[in-house]
């Protein structure tokens, strides 16, 4: 039977309220200081103890976003795809202070799906079948290219292909066309930005087609070769996908189109406003917070190394509500 | 055929209070679940909300509206009357708009209610016009309550 959501998406209406605008993040660049800033936030009913630092702000936030979420979804993995990048991550820093003898706890990010000191005692032991089925393949390759080749790089190729073919599985495997969208732009963003990156840095057609992650919105294939040629060519490849209205974006520069992808993000989410029975307004909702989180660390990060108010606002996006 | 007559009438009260009242089940408990979900954020919303759940009662309340006046009609309720088999299929017959019509109407005007408590829940203000939403599926329940009680009393009138 069909999970229903009803209630979970009813209260999070209610949560909703709570988010910050795209106002508030104005008035709250607006502010003096630092200090100004967190008693804004105060006042806006974010909690946090008195004289901690941006990460212990944001990281309550985060730790209230998977709660409620826990809270709301009991015993469902329908949130894994968001949650998976942070396991790849914790394996990509595994592999890393395994093989150079440092301590990996202080770069270990929580919230994923599987318990990160599984995945370190795993890389320790070199004993893979610790590991989660899913995740074994990668961490051995990767760990294996950063023993042969002292290539941090390639083990980072390694790992982040197989986080992006995970989301991607994850999204197809989704019955929410919410999520399946998400999973498709994520995917095809990644390809993109792989691809102008590995022109600008002359990587031939073998490194990319290693980088480059199979997904219906792209043609992989063509976008590899395309790599090899130019912007343009990659612009080419383009058309007739999703990503058409990305290209005037992406021929100015990556954070362009970086911020073209964050904004049709919001866009889909904002269809999510008027569902109020399935998972999406749910997801859209875990998607807006770590917007509004990202949006807050950017204006406490520029006012605590004294940034102008300009240069804060152009790297932020579009806020949920 | 005197009992077989009466078995029909009394099949056509049971269908009125059964299906309408199912419809109104479903309608009801969907939108109180939406409404919990509202109330565990913002306690104050009560009032409103309550309004939305309620919406979907009314089918439940029609059908037994029918049912009663089916009952007293063929003497169940009140002092015992004849009634042929064709008076009992006519009022079995007559039991099937608001049955059915209750059923459906109850159902999707509860899945409207949790859509309008979505709205309250974040724009109170918009009250009436949330309201107004759900209220219009109840048109369908209204007109098949007119059809069942007209066809009811129009039986009663038959001469057989």
């Amino acid at each position: 039977m069909a999970t229903d959501y009803t209630y979970a998406v009813a209260r999070i209406r209610s949560k909703e309220l709570s988010l910050l605008s795209g106002h508030d993040i104005d008035s709250l660049l607006s502010l003096q200081d630092y200090k100004s800033c967190l008693r804004a936030l105060s006042d806006k009913g974010w909690n946090f103890p008195d004289n901690c630092d941006i990460s212990q702000v944001l990281s309550i936030q985060t730790e209230e976003l998977w709660e409620l979420m826990d809270e709301l979804v009991k015993d469902d993995n329908s949130f894994d795809i968001f949650r998976i990048r942070n396991d790849y991550h914790n394996l990509k820093v595994a592999v890393k202070a395994v093989t150079r003898s440092v301590s990996p706890d202080s770069m270990l990010l929580k919230h994923s799906v599987y318990p990160s000191s599984q995945i370190v005692a795993a890389l320790e032991n070199r004993d893979y079948s610790q590991l989660p089925d899913v995740l074994q393949e990668p961490a051995k390759e990767a760990m294996a290219s950063l023993l042969q080749t002292a290539d941090g790089q390639l083990c980072d190729i390694i790992i982040d292909r197989a986080a992006l073919e995970h989301i991607y599985r994850l999204g197809t495997e989704s019955d929410n066309e919410f999520i399946r969208q998400y999973a498709q732009l994520t995917v095809g963003c990644a390809n993109i930005k792989t691809a102008v990156r590995g022109f600008k840095t002359a990587k031939n057609g073998e490194f990319l087609k290693k980088a480059l992650c199979h997904c219906d919105c792209l043609n992989v294939d063509a976008l590899a070769a395309a790599a090899i040629k130019g912007i343009d060519e990659i612009c080419e490849c383009l058309s007739g996908t999703m990503f058409t209205s990305s290209v005037p974006y992406l021929k100015i520069s990556i954070s362009d189109f970086e911020k073209w992808a964050d904004n049709y993000l919001n866009s889909l989410m904002q269809e999510q406003k008027w569902d109020p029975f399935t998972i999406g307004p749910l997801a859209a909702y875990i998607l807006g917070k770590e917007k509004e989180i990202t949006a807050v660390r950017l204006v406490l990060s520029g006012k605590l190394n004294g940034l102008s108010e300009s240069l804060i606002k152009e790297r932020l996006r579009d806020m949920y509500v | 055929m005197m009992d077989l007559g009466l078995f029909f009438a009394v099949l056509g009260a049971a269908f009125a209070t059964f299906f309408a009242g199912i419809g109104s089940a479903i309608g009801v408990g969907k939108a109180g679940v939406a409404a919990a979900g509202v109330l565990t954020e913002d306690p104050s919303k009560f009032g409103k909300v309550l309004i939305f759940q309620l919406l979907p009662a009314t089918q439940g309340i029609y059908g037994l509206l029918v049912a009663f006046l089916i009952l007293s009609n063929v003497g169940i309720l009140g002092e015992p009357k004849d009634v042929t088999l064709l008076q009992g299929l006519l009022y079995f017959a007559s039991s099937l708009p608001i049955a059915f019509a209750g059923l459906f109407s109850a159902i999707h005007q509860g899945k409207c209610s949790v859509a309008g408590i979505g709205t309250v829940a974040k724009k109170p203000d918009q009250m009436g016009k949330a309201i107004i939403l759900p209220a219009m599926v109840e048109t369908y329940a209204i007109l098949a309550l007119l059809i069942s009680i007209l066809s009811v009393f129009g039986v009663a009138n038959v001469n057989m």
